[in-house]
């Protein structure tokens, strides 16, 4: 891992109308790595990746990227670097998987768009690598959760951005898929790629990422590697949860053993 | 890996799109050519070919040119542009209700026009003029009305409907206030008609549209990504908020060009991009799909109102009759999938 920051949320207010969620919020997002976003409900940890993604302007301060604000740049040239699979998204009426897939290269075009070569290569890697290339003139609507959230992310990854941003991409995913999807960005990751997610599962956070950063009420509490932060104190201060930290017997990583009211009666 | 690489096959499958498309352009020309030969002086079809490019200057020419073709072309121009309005309309509130009709832009236009009767008098151009304000105010209106951190489809729709019953009773209203033969005028005009389309008439609008058409197309690819959410769109690229406001003022000024000419003709914008999207099976609402459709609906619409019924209505009545019939049907089919 670099030290260097493509991307950095520097000194940001962070508002839905006149509701704060962060103020004085400063984020870097290390180069090539896979940083994975934690912390309680209403954290704000989904509107960090927001503000990361362009989604949500900033009140006050700037989001950077490669030095400039994000804020300030030409949309299409954000699109062409920083990607996003999006916590909702609608699939139009009757869409087939490699149309919607397609859509994914819309920052590629031109104003008058042209279909090229490196759109089609783009697409059926995307579909390759997320594993729906035989879903290709399949309808959207009548795929499976997990076949869905699949084709999103192929949609995403069609974009071909250095840096995917990932919001609560897991949710209503089996464990099975979970795991798989996990895998697919942990190879992207391998592949030079930056990935930042937004994660619910704190084990799952502890074995995929090599950055953590730790939220709570609007302010990040912790960064780092998993190994080096994750412990039980820091889990019931953040989370409010007792819990024994042991060592995953697979990933070596640390993992989140829950001691539950339940258990100590 | 073999040197040989087979070409994958190709992935994006347009052909029946494209199939679909060219047959309603063809039956756009035929149906067209049916209604140039129709009418008390009846032609073939090779008639009207040869009427068409005769250099002559004979009778079946002057009707051909003069008196049938303006509206004809009326039919198709202003129907295509209905589809298109419906299909940006429908699609931007993603919902099939989310059409000009229903969320109040024809009745404001019908509400400007009759101001403008009741106040100036019923020549063309200023009726024109104040259907083309009304429609604007009113899109305006409730775009204000609709706007939250941005406008979202359904509340646009509950907004436009409460917006038309308004100022359907505001229409009302000034039809009883008004003197009886201003009235009639206005009632006319409000069934909406292509009978009073002459070259006169139908060259401006033509030009308006004319005007309109690149922006259709510039807008075509932002509204494509829309279609995903929000969010994506944003992801991808697109500047969410303004692609929104053209593509709504785009709409709007398709619809207050066409009423202006024609008065309220309802259930074109509705139905064609509905239509269209069954036919051609696109993913979301074809634009130039939408288009032909609703050309060709709005033409045998015409014909119907024209030459098939046992007295000419205006075209508005029969529109509105079989749009009657299919909201109703769409509402039912809506209400069941919500169950």
């Amino acid at each position: 891992m670099t030290d260097s920051t493509r991307l950095r949320v520097d000194d940001v207010t962070l508002a839905y109308d006149n509701r704060v969620i962060s103020s004085g919020l400063t984020v870097d997002i290390p180069d090539r790595s896979f940083t994975v976003i934690v912390g309680p409900n209403a954290c704000g940890k989904s509107t960090l990746l927001r503000s990361l993604s362009r989604l949500l302007k900033p009140q006050q301060g700037r989001v950077l990227l490669d030095g400039k604000a994000i804020g300030a740049m030409k949309p299409k040239d954000v699109a062409r670097t920083i990607g996003l699979l999006p916590q909702t998204s609608v699939a139009p009426d009757g869409i087939t998987v490699v149309d919607l897939v397609s859509r994914g290269r819309y920052p590629h075009q031109g104003m008058i768009r042209q279909w090229t070569s490196a759109d089609e290569s783009a697409v059926v890697d995307a579909m390759r690598a997320t594993d729906v290339a035989e879903l290709a003139s399949r309808a959207v609507d009548e795929l499976s959760g997990g076949q869905r959230q699949r084709v999103w992310a192929a949609m995403a990854l069609a974009q071909q951005t250095p840096i995917l941003l990932l919001d609560e991409p897991t949710t209503f995913l089996d464990i099975a898929h979970q795991i798989e999807l996990l895998d697919l960005f942990a190879r992207l990751h391998r592949e030079g790629n930056t990935i930042v997610a937004v994660l619910h599962d704190l084990n799952h956070a502890a074995r995929y990422a090599d950055h953590l950063i730790v939220m709570k009420a609007g302010e990040v509490v912790a960064t780092g590697a998993p190994a080096d932060i994750v412990t039980a104190e820091l889990v019931e201060h953040v989370f409010g949860l007792p819990c024994l930290i042991i060592e995953d017997p697979v990933s070596k990583t640390p993992l989140i053993v829950p001691k539950g009211g339940h258990w100590q009666a | 890996m073999t040197a040989t690489t087979t070409r994958a096959p190709r992935l994006r499958d347009h052909r029946r799109i494209r199939l679909v498309t060219a047959l309603l352009a063809v039956a756009a020309v035929v149906f067209a050519l049916i209604a140039l030969g129709t009418g008390d002086f009846p032609l073939s079809i090779p008639e009207v070919v040869q009427a068409m490019f005769a250099t002559d200057g004979g009778f079946a020419t002057t009707i051909v040119l003069e008196w049938r073709l303006p509206r004809v072309l009326a039919a198709l121009a202003f129907g295509a542009a209905m589809g298109v309005a419906g299909a940006i309309f429908q699609s931007l509130t993603r919902n099939p209700l989310g059409s000009p009709d229903i969320i109040g832009f024809s009745t404001g236009s019908y509400t400007g026009a009759l101001i403008v009767i009741t106040l100036v008098g019923d020549a063309y151009l200023s009726t024109a003029v104040g259907a083309l304000l009304g429609g604007l105010a009113t899109a305006f209106v409730v775009y204000l009305l609709a706007y939250r951190r941005g406008v979202q489809g359904f509340r646009l729709i509950i907004v436009g409907i409460a917006v038309t019953a308004m100022l359907h009773g505001l229409n009302t209203w000034m039809l009883l206030k008004a003197e009886t033969e201003v009235a009639m005028t206005a009632s006319i005009w409000g069934a909406g008609s292509l009978g009073l389309i002459g070259w006169q008439q139908a060259v401006p609008a033509f030009i308006a549209l004319a005007v309109l058409v690149p922006f259709v197309i510039i807008l075509s690819g932002p509204m494509r990504q829309l279609e995903i959410g929000d969010d994506a769109a944003k992801a991808h690229g697109v500047r969410v908020e303004p692609a929104r406001l053209a593509l709504l003022v785009v709409g709007v000024a398709l619809t207050a060009v066409v009423t202006a000419s024609t008065g309220p003709i309802a259930f074109v914008a509705l139905a064609a991009p509905q239509i269209a999207h069954r036919l051609t099976r696109s993913a979301g609402l074809p634009l130039v799909g939408s288009a032909l459709t609703g050309a060709v609906l709005l033409l045998v619409a015409d014909f119907v109102a024209q030459h098939l019924l046992p007295n000419a209505v205006p075209v508005g009545l029969v529109t509105i009759v079989s749009g009657g019939v299919y909201l109703i049907a769409l509402l039912i089919h809506e209400a069941r999938k919500r169950l």
